[in-house]
């Protein structure tokens, strides 16, 4: 049985609703709205303020992990094999823009296509089991595609592909130019938490968080949940597609980084640490763990002991995360 | 000779199956030590990979620091993996049985990121060499093949291993208390049974297997931090297919994948890191609660 239907009032302690918005009326400035359109000022002009590939690289991430957030936040599903759309996606966009050399568009596009059939497949297989052994299914398929992506001849092994030209977007942006391959990025971000925004709060989504809560309640409803994890799983992974692709333009680079073990277990770092459930914890997450490791990087300190203790800490005392405490210290005033 | 089966060299074939074999004695200690944590305490253990690391580790700082020879390493490395373990479970494990047992996974991932990071930041990613005892050195000529000592060591060690802890789960009194207690914990400890001694005592013993397994892979594999890491997923996907809910089934479907896997070495070497986890797609495709599990 599902875990979180054996868990039952506590799993929505543990994930803070933020279904409760939904039927705020329109009111104008809320302070909500508010805050949105300061973040997003902010983002517009960060890359005067920052640097612009590191910006890029948490935006990248920030879709990744809200994209993982999906399943875990809103549909109870740990996979812990999300390494295997990021980095398949990058891979099929490196191919497509450096070899066959098709504008950065159609290679994102071509890149999130093979990770949403990679998740329908992925997703068709996992959702037969839950709980634990979701995680480690999803573990086992993304190790699998490790392998290949190891010995395929198109992914050039240790080395990944190289030097992926950025190329011109729409034939009109020159993505060699930071600002434009900025914006660009943003825009990517922006529509993949969109579409996200959209899904949690539709019909979809309620039924994603019923299923969380109780899965046989939402079966005796009616509603065919196997269909709706399936359908939460392939836009999870497109969408993580999407990232990965994106990051691979960016960096000009899909490696075997990207589709290892360590790295789905980074996002679910990001998502764990920045709030499970909430729509903005998963971008906070990305923003922290990519800072940290950045600033890791010129220390001597070894990066998987810090992030293995900022896991226990997390899991031990913050299982909120940020925007969850955030959310449950301002839902107590009220 | 015998010529060749299927085209295919005996010796490289028996060769093939041997490794097989070697590898399946590893996957069954750990999947046994994974089923039994998981029975008692519906934790996935993800350090299992980082401690059967850590129990080759310890017997190899055994004997270049200390001159401590393998023999004692296979007592004493589990006993400290074990006792590490114990210090885990009290201390990190044991807050979190009332919560949703997705965290104890999540934990247990940060705890493996730690003890391989720290040995890796230690002593590097190279491997160490640590020699095969003297007793069972050199091999025996088995007319088809050519067994070498330590290997079939290693497979009648694990063999015996993973029957007597069988045996002791289903045949004694305190395994009897620990297969009542995985069913209802509340009423073994109304009978007057401390069980989260128990737990703990279990998790130690579990990672104490890990720990065995360990000392046993030194000699054969290279001791290295990243040995534990990519093992411990096979070990997952080998979990899955044969489903949680049987100890001898964790330990057959162990022996089973591994000479599987060393099949497809010999005819397929490509697929030979994939074929446990095509198979595990397709058991979950026919039957999703694993060869020997049930659903709960």
């Amino acid at each position: 049985m599902s875990l979180h239907s054996q868990s039952g009032g506590r799993a929505s302690a543990k994930a803070p609703r933020t279904a409760a918005r939904v039927s705020v009326p329109d009111k104008g400035l809320t302070p909500a709205r508010i805050g949105a359109l300061v973040v997003l000022a902010g983002l517009l002009a960060a890359p005067f303020l920052l640097y612009p590939v590191f910006l890029m690289k948490v935006l990248c991430f920030a879709l990744f992990a809200c994209a993982f957030n999906l399943l875990i936040g809103f549909g109870g599903l740990l996979s812990f094999g999300h390494a295997a759309f990021f980095g398949s996606a990058a891979y099929v966009t490196a191919h497509a823009v450096k070899v066959w050399g098709l504008p950065p568009e159609l290679g994102i596009l071509l890149g999130t296509a093979a990770s949403a059939f990679l998740g329908l497949v992925f997703g068709g297989i996992a959702i037969r089991r839950q709980g634990i052994y979701f995680a480690m299914i999803t573990l086992a398929l993304s190790q699998m595609v490790f392998f290949l992506a190891l010995q395929l001849p198109f992914t050039h092994g240790e080395d990944g592909i190289q030097g992926v030209p950025r190329g011109v977007l729409f034939g009109m942006f020159d993505l060699n130019n930071p600002m434009e391959m900025y914006y660009t990025v943003l825009a990517v971000f922006l529509i993949g938490f969109a579409i996200i925004w959209r899904a949690v709060h539709s019909p979809f989504g309620q039924v994603l968080k019923a299923i969380r809560e109780n899965e046989p309640r939402a079966v005796s409803l009616g509603y065919r949940t196997d269909r709706y994890k399936l359908v939460a799983f392939v836009l999870s992974a497109t969408l993580a597609g999407l990232a990965g692709g994106t990051k691979a333009i960016v960096f000009q680079l899909a490696s075997l980084t990207d589709v290892t073990w360590q790295m789905s277990g980074e996002v679910v770092l990001m998502t764990l640490l920045g709030g499970m459930g909430t729509l903005s914890g998963p971008v906070i997450g990305a923003a922290l763990v990519v800072t940290l490791e950045n600033y890791l990087a010129a220390t001597s300190l070894p990066v998987p002991v810090v992030i293995g203790c900022i896991f226990v800490v997390c899991v031990l005392v913050f299982r909120r995360g940020i925007a969850g405490e955030i959310q449950a210290r301002l839902g107590k005033k009220h | 000779m015998m010529g060749t089966i299927f085209g295919i060299p005996p010796q490289a074939l028996f060769g093939q199956l041997l490794l097989g074999l070697i590898n399946g004695s590893f996957y069954a200690l750990l999947s046994l030590g994974l089923a039994v944590i998981f029975g008692m305490l519906n934790v996935i253990n993800f350090a299992h990979g980082a401690l059967y690391m850590m129990g080759a580790f310890v017997s190899w700082l055994l004997l270049t620091k200390l001159g401590i020879g393998y023999w004692w390493a296979l007592l004493l490395a589990p006993l400290i993996v074990g006792l590490f373990g114990v210090v885990l479970e009290k201390t990190l494990l044991s807050r979190l049985y009332k919560l949703d047992h997705l965290y104890g996974l999540l934990l247990t991932f940060g705890l493996a990121l730690i003890v391989e990071g720290a040995f890796r930041h230690q002593y590097g990613v190279s491997g160490q060499p640590y020699p095969i005892p003297d007793a069972l050195k050199g091999g025996q000529n088995l007319g088809f093949m050519f067994l070498p000592n330590y290997r079939g060591w290693v497979v009648v060690a694990s063999l015996v291993v993973c029957l007597s802890t069988w045996i002791a789960i289903e045949k004694t009194k305190l395994g009897a208390y620990l297969r009542a207690a995985t069913e209802n914990p509340v009423l073994v400890q109304a009978f007057g049974i401390n069980v989260p001694r128990m737990v703990t005592l279990t998790y130690a013993f579990g990672v104490a297997l890990a720990g065995l397994a360990g000392v046993l892979a030194a000699p054969i594999y290279q001791v290295s931090p990243l040995m534990g890491s990519n093992l411990i997923i096979v070990v997952f996907a080998v979990v899955v297919i044969g489903g949680m809910g049987s100890i001898l089934g964790a330990v057959l479907t162990g022996y089973g994948l591994g000479l599987l896997e060393g099949l497809t070495k010999v005819f397929y070497p490509e697929a030979s890191n994939i074929v446990v986890f095509v198979i595990m797609a397709v058991v979950l495709m026919i039957k999703p609660a694993g060869l020997f599990g049930r659903e709960r």
